[in-house]
């Protein structure tokens, strides 16, 4: 079962990336872009076939070494 | 004091750490790779800076899971004493051992320059050698030396008076200017609640030789030298 992690920067917490992002859209032409913020995405592909199952071991693996969680938070989609 | 130096694939400032020990103690740290054991009779566990693990995921995040971070863990357990420098900041940060979070530099830049420096706290065995409010100059070469924590860390931090360092101007003034990488309250480095651990992103091991251009850095090497005698 595949599992998508998506780790952003957390509410509150300054995101130069996102930042430098916006002001080179900015240069590009781009109007309107109020906020931009930066994250990745872990792709996950795992024995377990049960989804709930499957959640919960791909968020221990958020807490423990994915995110970290001072400063990002995380989600997880089942594909 | 007998000191170790762990260092990572991808660590690379090792040596500049050896030299400094060496100069307090007169004889050669222990230097250890990461799929070594630490000894026992270890009185100082020093991770360096660099660039381990290539900074994949994060910074100090795939150190923090290397085979010797759980006998780092174990020692810190027993009140044994660490330095972490930079990239070992980093992975103490990444390894629970000292709370917080380090953040790509405000500016986006990578920052090789010099800074200066606030002692906060004297009387560790980190800064024993300086009186409280020293100001000493210190190179820093780093992209993700942004100091953050939630404010119920920071006031915690601050109220048991284990903030270590701040980022000053020469003159001792804590500026926006002097706080090149962004810091939440020009933080530079911190203490563990037990004193024993600490953490910084500058590298005073790269000032303590007038060969390498001054000698501010060499309080801190002397600091552990004494402060760690047989310990």
């Amino acid at each position: 079962m595949k599992a998508r992690v998506y780790v952003m920067p957390k509410n509150g917490v300054l995101d130069p990336q996102g930042k430098a992002i916006g002001h080179a859209l900015e240069g590009l032409g781009f109007a309107g872009v109020n906020d931009v913020r930066a994250g990745k995405v872990i792709e996950l592909d795992l024995a377990e076939t049960n989804p709930d199952a499957a959640r919960k071991t791909a968020e221990e693996m958020a807490r423990k070494l994915l995110a970290n969680t001072v400063i990002e938070s995380f989600r997880v989609e089942l594909a | 004091m007998k000191a170790a130096i762990i260092t990572f694939p991808g660590t690379n400032r090792e040596r500049d750490m050896r030299t400094a020990l060496k100069r307090v103690t007169g004889r050669d740290p222990l230097m250890l790779f990461h799929r070594d054991e630490l000894p026992k009779d270890i009185d100082l566990v020093v991770l360096p800076g660099g660039f381990s693990y290539g900074d994949y995921l994060r910074c100090g995040a795939m150190a923090a899971q290397s085979p010797i971070m759980k006998d780092v863990r174990d020692f810190a357990a027993r009140g044994g004493h660490i330095l972490g420098v930079c990239n070992g900041f980093q992975i103490l940060i990444e390894t629970g051992l000292l709370p917080g979070g380090l953040l790509r530099n405000a500016s986006l830049r990578f920052l090789s320059m010099d800074c200066h420096m606030r002692v906060e706290r004297a009387g560790t065995a980190f800064t024993s050698r300086w009186q409280k409010g020293a100001i000493f100059r210190s190179p820093m070469a780093h992209g993700d030396g942004n100091y953050f924590a939630d404010d119920a860390t920071l006031d915690r931090l601050e109220g048991e008076n284990l903030v270590a360092f701040r980022y000053t101007t020469e003159a001792g003034e804590v500026t926006d200017a002097a706080n090149r990488n962004g810091s939440v309250r020009n933080i530079a480095g911190i203490f563990s609640p037990n004193l024993r651990i600490c953490g910084l992103m500058p590298h005073p091991e790269d000032l303590v030789d007038p060969l390498m251009g001054g000698t501010d850095g060499l309080p801190m090497f002397e600091s552990l030298a004494e402060s760690l005698v047989s310990a």
